[in-house]
């Protein structure tokens, strides 16, 4: 199954059934005129297209329904986040951190955060750090929800779609509560959070973890059986494990292929250290291992989420640091040092001290980076976003070489591109 | 002939009822690029169910659609995609911009962001945010369902503008 | 800043690698920064551009090294010549540590392309290019990846305004030449 399906190899045993002999015998002989062996056209597929997440584009040359050759083309959602990363202080930076991966926005808001704050050498407390990573899982949750409903949509099951997305709309109401958005978050700052979870908001998420594994498990009955799903998903858009090393390939897509990594577990970043947890990972890198694998990672989540809700305790979510601590709101309206440092704050900003650093962290897609470079000052000199999606996307052009163009859409939605990481 | 142009009462009560049919039935074209885009499926999703007000057929052909909903940001790449996407759509069509980036730019006031999708292609309703909130993207709805139903929409205008223009050179 | 967990945990093998990369390149090794003496969270290596992809490979194949996937490839603009830093940021997925590779270029050079190293190279050569103009010998296929193919400018140049609008009258066209076999 896992070899390309070409046109031609199908040919030659539907003609070896009608002539019955075997299909290595089988002789077909063509009109010189005939337009079938020369019946290849370039479509372009995209940047509209229903089955390009966002906005991508494909120009590919079909052999029939097989995609001989193709190209891929991004770029059409740019909004030169790089850039502004040089013109915006670090503080101000924080909403373009949303806007990355805007599926799981948290976990972008939780990485620039640490990347900033490992520049400056600054260590956040102990809540501050749990509720960061009950935020990280939730998105992460979020994330893979989105994706497998999307991927099972493309390929016609829609119902299951509405499971997760039902879930992933009480989701976004705990969201909202903790930051009063539900998209773009911006619930971090710079050494702290932008204001402490409500009060009991622990306990109604480990109310909403229950409620989603009956979930989960839920839609794993409703798909994971299904014969229509394993014929349209199994040995379909296989990348295995040299080309996904080769590719850059990391996070869920990698893991799919047998590459056991996880930079929560392998990087000691937070409290991951702290909790237990599973990586799940498959072996065959095919659309259907990245559908199990997402399913399983959610199920990994919750666990994740209910252990932090258990060990979070009321404490200070803010760094005692002067240099990045935005002044109360009492202090700013009743005193005027309040007002100066509040002003200074937000107009002029806070220096980070030269140096660079790559923070990563493992985003729902995969190895989520910022490449800071500062040369001292309120503003980056360089700052790169490292998004794990530029890389997927890169490898479709190989992974699709020589499927059809249904398998294609398979293929794709499987591999979560999301254009707002890919473009920038 | 009523002196304001239009053509008697049983053609104006036409309209009405045409005009009354188009605000139930608009078929939309969700043409979602970042963000916003995802806001617009949890609209048209279960929760938030835009099928209740009449605009639950997606139509991913513009040839096909009425309402393009253009949810996220354009920039200087996929604006001509996006005006070619709107000179395929028939008559009447409405445009909703959804969402900051659509609207105006944004946050975004760099080199490649258009700055509004105004700037390319006709805009009917604008709906803030960023991205908005599917009560605000409903919202949006009804108040261009208010404004079809009385014929107060840019595609409907042009419409009647070329009725009389036939109208006074028929004499 | 403080090395972190990064130096306490791979301080020792990182020293071991620098000697024994600075024995191999010797003086095409141009600088090496440590973390510790210079702010960074990894070592860096200033690599001459000549030499660049021989270092790639030696740091992806030879043991004791096996920097065996490629977490990211990218540019800085220095704005004093040699104006380009190309930096490649190397991770191991068997070993998990991570080091920095970086090489200078002057605007009017152009630097042999990682391909051959890395397929992943590609896109992000092509996105260097279109953002930083800086050119990659060898690259099958030079075409502007984020910005449209008749920008005119590569805007993350420190001296390209950040509000340099340009807009285009039709969408852009395909390249049907990129599919012949």
């Amino acid at each position: 199954m896992s070899e390309p399906r070409s046109n031609r190899a199908g040919l030659f045993e539907e003609v070896a059934v009608i002539q019955g002999k075997p299909s290595d015998q089988v002789s077909i002989h063509r009109d010189p005129d005939d337009l079938w062996d020369d019946a290849r056209v370039i479509v372009n597929i995209g940047p509209t297209h229903p089955a390009m997440h966002g906005a991508l584009r494909m120009v590919a040359k079909l052999n029939g329904e097989t995609i001989e050759k193709s190209y891929c083309e991004f770029g059409y959602t740019h909004r030169a986040k790089e850039k502004l990363g040089e013109n915006r202080t670090y503080h101000n930076f924080i909403v373009y951190t949303d806007r990355l991966n805007y599926c799981s926005a948290l976990i972008n808001n939780v990485t620039y955060a640490m990347a900033v704050e490992k520049l400056m050498g600054i260590e956040v407390p102990t809540r501050c750090t749990w509720i960061r990573m009950v935020c990280c899982e939730l998105a992460r949750v979020i994330d893979h929800l989105i994706c497998v409903g999307i991927n099972a949509v493309d390929l016609g099951a829609f119902s299951f779609f509405l499971y997760g997305f039902h879930q992933r709309e009480e989701a976004y109401t705990l969201i909202e509560k903790l930051c009063g958005a539900r998209l773009t978050t911006s619930y971090t700052r710079i050494g702290g959070l932008m204001h402490d979870a409500p009060e009991g908001w622990e306990k109604e998420v480990k109310d909403w973890v229950k409620r989603t594994r009956k979930v989960i498990d839920e839609m794993d009955s409703l798909l994971t059986g299904n014969r229509i799903w394993h014929q349209r998903t199994k040995g379909v858009g296989v990348f295995n494990r040299e080309q996904c090393l080769q590719y850059s390939w990391s996070g869920p897509n990698a893991r799919a292929a047998g590459i056991d990594r996880d930079l929560r577990r392998d990087q000691p970043v937070m409290f991951y250290k702290d909790v237990e947890f599973d990586v799940p990972v498959a072996q065959n890198g095919d659309v259907f291992d990245r559908y199990s694998v997402r399913l399983e990672e959610i199920r990994q989540s919750l666990n994740i989420i209910a252990q932090c809700c258990d060990k979070v305790k009321p404490g200070p979510v803010w760094a005692e640091d002067k240099r990045i601590r935005i002044p109360d709101k009492e202090v700013v309206h009743n005193t005027m040092e309040g007002l100066i440092h509040h002003f200074k704050f937000f107009m002029t900003g806070f220096d980070v001290p030269a140096g660079e650093a790559y923070t990563t962290f493992e985003a729902a897609n995969g190895e989520l980076g910022f490449y800071i470079v500062s040369k001292g000052g309120p503003r980056a000199h360089r700052m790169r976003i490292r998004g794990p999606s530029v890389w997927h996307f890169q490898g479709l052009t190989p992974m699709c070489q020589g499927s059809k163009v249904a398998d294609m859409v398979a293929a794709l939605g499987s591999i979560n591109i999301i254009a707002g990481e890919l473009d920038r | 002939m009523a002196k304001d142009g239009s053509s008697g009462f049983l053609t104006t009560r036409l309209d009405a009822f045409i005009n009354w049919g188009r605000k139930n039935a608009m078929w939309p074209l969700p043409f979602g690029t970042s963000c916003c885009g995802i806001e617009m499926m949890a609209t048209l999703c279960s929760d938030y169910d835009m099928a209740r007000f009449g605009a639950e057929a997606v139509r991913f052909s513009p040839r096909q659609a009425d309402l393009l909903i253009v949810a996220g940001i354009i920039n200087a790449k996929m604006a001509p995609v996006l005006r070619n996407v709107y000179d395929q759509m028939s008559d009447p069509k409405w445009v909703m911009s959804f969402g900051a980036c659509a609207s105006s730019g944004g946050i975004f006031n760099v080199y490649s962001v258009t700055q509004g999708i105004d700037t390319v292609i006709p805009v009917d309703v604008y709906v803030p945010g960023c991205p908005p909130a599917p009560e605000g993207v409903l919202h949006a709805l009804l108040r261009l369902q208010d404004r079809v139903a009385r014929g107060d929409t840019l595609a409907q205008k042009r419409e009647a503008a070329l009725k009389r223009a036939h109208q006074t050179m028929r004499g | 800043m403080n090395g972190g967990w990064f130096l306490e945990k791979w301080g020792s093998a990182w020293n071991e690698q620098v000697e024994k990369f600075k024995a191999r390149f010797g003086a095409d090794c141009e600088e090496v920064r440590m973390p510790g003496a210079y702010p960074t969270d990894v070592p860096i290596l200033y690599v001459k551009k000549a030499r660049i992809v021989e270092a790639l490979q030696f740091l992806k194949s030879e043991p004791g090294f096996e920097y065996d996937f490629l977490a990211d490839l990218t540019a800085t603009d220095e704005e004093v010549e040699p104006r380009f830093e190309i930096v490649y940021n190397l991770r191991s997925i068997t070993r998990h540590w991570r080091i920095r590779v970086k090489c200078r270029c002057a605007e009017s050079e152009s630097v042999p392309t990682a391909i051959p190293v890395w397929p992943a190279a590609n896109w992000a050569e092509r996105e260097v290019w279109d953002m930083y103009g800086v050119k990659f010998e060898g690259h099958p296929d030079l075409r502007r990846i984020l910005m449209d193919e008749r920008w005119e400018g590569h805007p993350l140049r420190k001296d390209y305004p950040l509000k340099g609008y340009q807009l285009f009258p039709t969408p852009m066209s395909a390249h049907p030449e990129l599919l012949q076999d």
